[in-house]
C-alpha cells in the first residue's frame, strides 16, 4: 500500500518535473548568454497547447508513424517510474534494474528512429541513421557504467546501489570517476544536447533528434517533445540517485522524510541542469563525425573503470 | 596510517592518481596543441596534490618540495615556456596525430591491460589489492606517455608525452614510503634538463627544417 502510494507520488512528481527541467535548463542558459529566454514553465504551455491539435500526417505515412510516439513516450515514462527520487521502496522498486531501464530507452530510441524513417523524407533517414550509429557506442558505454555499479554494489538493481554508495562504505572509487564521466558523456549525447547535438536548431546539416521528428505535428509533436523531456529528466534523476544518493528517504510511509526527500530532489535536479546549462554555454557543438570519438572515449574510460575495479576488487 | 578502501586517506590519493591517468588519455583525445598543453598542465597540478596529500598522509616533509617543484615546474613554467614557443615560431595550432584519436585511445586501454598483466603476477601474495591499483596506474601512465610520443608528429607533443612519463615514474614514487628526498630532486633537475634540452632540439629541428613534423627527419638519417 506504502509502496503504491510512493510510486504513484514519484510518477506524479516526475511527470510535472519533467517540462519544468527542459524549461529550466532553457532559461539558464539564454540568462547565461545574456538573454531574456522564455519562462521555465514555456514547454507545459507548448506541451497543453500541442496537444489539443490534430496531427498532420505525410499520405504515404504507414501505422508506424501513428504508433511511435505513444510507444516511445510510453517507454521513457515506464523508464523513469523505476528512478527512485524522493523515496526508496517505491512500488516498481524490484524491477528498477539499470539493464531494464537501458532497455526501455532502447525501444524509445528505436520507435523514434522508425518514424524518422517511415515517410521516407531525407532528413528522418539522415537523423535516424545518425542516431543509431551513436546508439551503438552509447548503449555499450551505459552497459560498462552500470558493470562499474555492479562489481562494487553486487547488483543491479538502482535501489541497491544507491543503498550501497549512500552508506559509505565503498569510498571514493576511481572506477566511479571515470564512471560518472562515461554516463554523463552518455547522457549529453542521448539528449541531443550540445556538443553532440543541438536541440535549439532546425538546421540541416547538423540535427540529430530534430531531423527524426520534423514531420510530426500535433499530438504526436507534444509525444515526441514529452519523450525527449522525460529522458532528459531521466538522465539528471539517474545521476542523482547514483552519485548524489544524500537525503532519499527510506522505505516505508514517512510523509515528513518524502517532504524533505523531494525538496533535497528537486534542489539535486537544480544544480545539474545549472551544471548542463554552464557546460553547453561554455562549449561549441562539434562536428557530426568527432561524435563517435568522443562517445567512443566514454566507452573506453567505462572500460577502464570496468578494468580497474577488477583488479583491485575481484582479485584480493 | 593504514590505507584501505573507505579512508579518506586512501581514497583521496587513489582519486589523485587516477585523475592523473584520466589526464593521459585527455591528452591522446586532444586535437589542438593549446588544449594539450592545458591538459599537461593541470596533470602536473594534479601530480602536485597528489604528493602534497602523500606528504601530509605519511607525514613525510620532503615531499612538500616534491609537490612544489611538481607544480612550480610542471603546472607553470613548462606550459607557459611552450606557450611562449609556440607564438614565437607562430606554429599552426592543429596536432597531426600519426594515426587516428580513435585508434590512439584503443591502444591506451590496451596498454592499460598490458600494465594490468605486468603488475598481477609480480604483485601476487603479499601485496594488498591497494598498492596493486596505485601501481597500475603510475606504470599505466609512465606508458600512455611513451603511446603520446608514438602517436605524434609534432615535436612539442612528443616533448609532453615525455614529459607525462615522467609524471608516472613521480606518481609511482610518491606512493612509496621512505623515498629520500635526494632522489626527487635528481629527478626534478632532470626533467627541467629533459626540458631545455627538448626546447634546444626543437628550435634546431625548426631552423634545420622549417616545421616539427619529425616524420620528415626519417630522411636525415643517410641510411636510406
Amino acid at each position: 500500500m506504502t509502496a503504491a502510494l510512493t510510486q504513484l507520488l514519484h510518477i506524479a512528481l516526475v511527470l510535472c518535473a519533467a517540462p519544468v527541467v527542459v524549461g529550466g535548463v532553457r532559461w539558464l542558459k539564454a540568462r547565461m548568454m545574456g538573454r531574456v529566454g522564455a519562462h521555465p514553465l514555456q514547454p507545459w504551455r507548448d506541451l497543453l497547447k500541442l496537444l489539443r491539435k490534430r496531427p498532420v500526417l505525410a499520405d504515404n505515412a504507414s501505422w508506424i508513424s501513428r504508433g511511435a510516439p505513444y510507444v516511445a513516450a510510453a517507454a521513457t515514462a515506464a523508464a523513469l517510474a523505476l528512478v527512485p527520487s524522493f523515496a526508496r521502496g517505491m512500488g516498481f522498486a524490484p524491477l528498477s534494474d539499470l539493464v531494464l531501464i537501458a532497455g526501455l530507452l532502447a525501444l524509445g530510441r528505436v520507435a523514434l528512429a522508425l518514424a524518422g524513417l517511415d515517410v521516407g523524407t531525407a532528413f528522418g533517414g539522415l537523423g535516424a541513421a545518425r542516431e543509431m550509429s551513436f546508439a551503438a557506442l552509447a548503449e555499450p558505454a551505459l552497459l560498462l557504467a552500470a558493470l562499474c555499479f555492479a562489481i562494487l554494489a553486487g547488483t543491479t538493481s538502482l535501489e541497491g546501489i544507491a543503498v550501497t554508495f549512500q552508506d559509505g562504505s565503498v569510498g571514493l572509487r576511481v572506477s566511479l570517476m571515470l564512471a560518472l564521466i562515461a554516463l554523463c558523456a552518455v547522457g549529453v549525447a542521448e539528449n541531443a544536447r550540445i556538443p553532440v547535438d543541438n536541440p535549439a536548431t532546425h538546421l540541416e546539416l547538423t540535427m540529430v533528434h530534430e531531423a527524426m521528428v520534423l514531420e510530426a505535428s500535433g499530438r504526436h509533436l507534444a509525444l515526441w517533445e514529452a519523450a525527449s523531456a522525460l529522458k532528459l529528466t531521466l538522465w539528471l534523476a539517474l545521476i542523482a540517485a547514483v552519485f548524489l544518493p544524500f537525503g532519499t528517504a527510506p522505505a516505508g510511509f514517512a510523509p515528513l522524510g518524502w517532504l524533505i526527500g523531494a525538496v533535497l530532489w528537486v534542489a539535486k535536479m537544480a544544480v545539474l541542469c545549472l551544471a548542463l546549462a554552464a557546460f553547453e554555454s561554455a562549449i561549441a557543438k562539434m562536428r557530426v563525425f568527432r561524435v563517435p570519438e568522443f562517445l567512443g572515449a566514454a566507452l573506453l574510460l567505462g572500460v577502464l573503470g570496468a578494468i580497474l575495479l577488477f583488479v583491485s576488487t575481484r582479485l584480493a | 596510517m593504514m590505507m584501505s578502501f573507505g579512508t579518506p586517506a586512501y581514497d583521496i590519493s587513489h582519486l589523485l592518481g587516477g585523475g592523473v591517468l584520466l589526464l593521459s588519455f585527455v591528452l591522446l583525445y586532444q586535437r589542438r596543441l593549446g588544449a594539450v598543453i592545458n591538459a599537461f598542465a593541470v596533470q602536473g597540478a594534479l601530480l602536485a596534490c597528489a604528493a602534497a596529500w602523500q606528504g601530509f598522509v605519511q607525514g613525510a616533509p620532503g615531499l612538500y618540495v616534491t609537490a612544489v617543484i611538481a607544480f612550480g615546474a610542471k603546472a607553470v613554467a613548462i606550459p607557459l615556456a611552450l606557450r611562449l614557443l609556440i607564438g614565437r615560431l607562430g606554429l599552426h595550432k592543429a596536432v597531426e596525430p600519426a594515426f587516428g584519436i580513435g585508434a590512439s585511445l584503443l591502444a591506451a586501454i590496451g596498454l592499460v591491460g598490458l600494465s594490468v598483466m605486468v603488475v598481477l603476477p609480480i604483485t601476487a601474495g603479499g601485496v594488498t589489492p591497494l598498492a596493486r591499483v596505485d601501481l597500475t596506474i603510475a606504470l599505466s601512465v609512465v606508458l600512455l606517455g611513451m603511446l603520446a610520443m608514438i602517436a605524434r608528429r609534432n615535436a612539442i607533443s612528443q616533448v609532453i608525452g615525455l614529459l607525462t612519463l615522467e609524471n608516472g615514474l613521480i606518481l609511482g614514487a610518491v606512493g612509496v614510503t621512505g623515498m629520500p628526498l635526494v632522489v626527487e630532486l635528481s629527478t626534478a633537475a632532470l626533467v627541467l634538463m629533459v626540458a631545455v634540452v627538448a626546447a634546444v632540439v626543437v628550435f634546431q629541428i625548426r631552423d634545420r627544417l622549417d616545421t616539427l613534423d619529425t616524420s620528415i627527419l626519417d630522411r636525415q638519417r643517410g641510411d636510406a
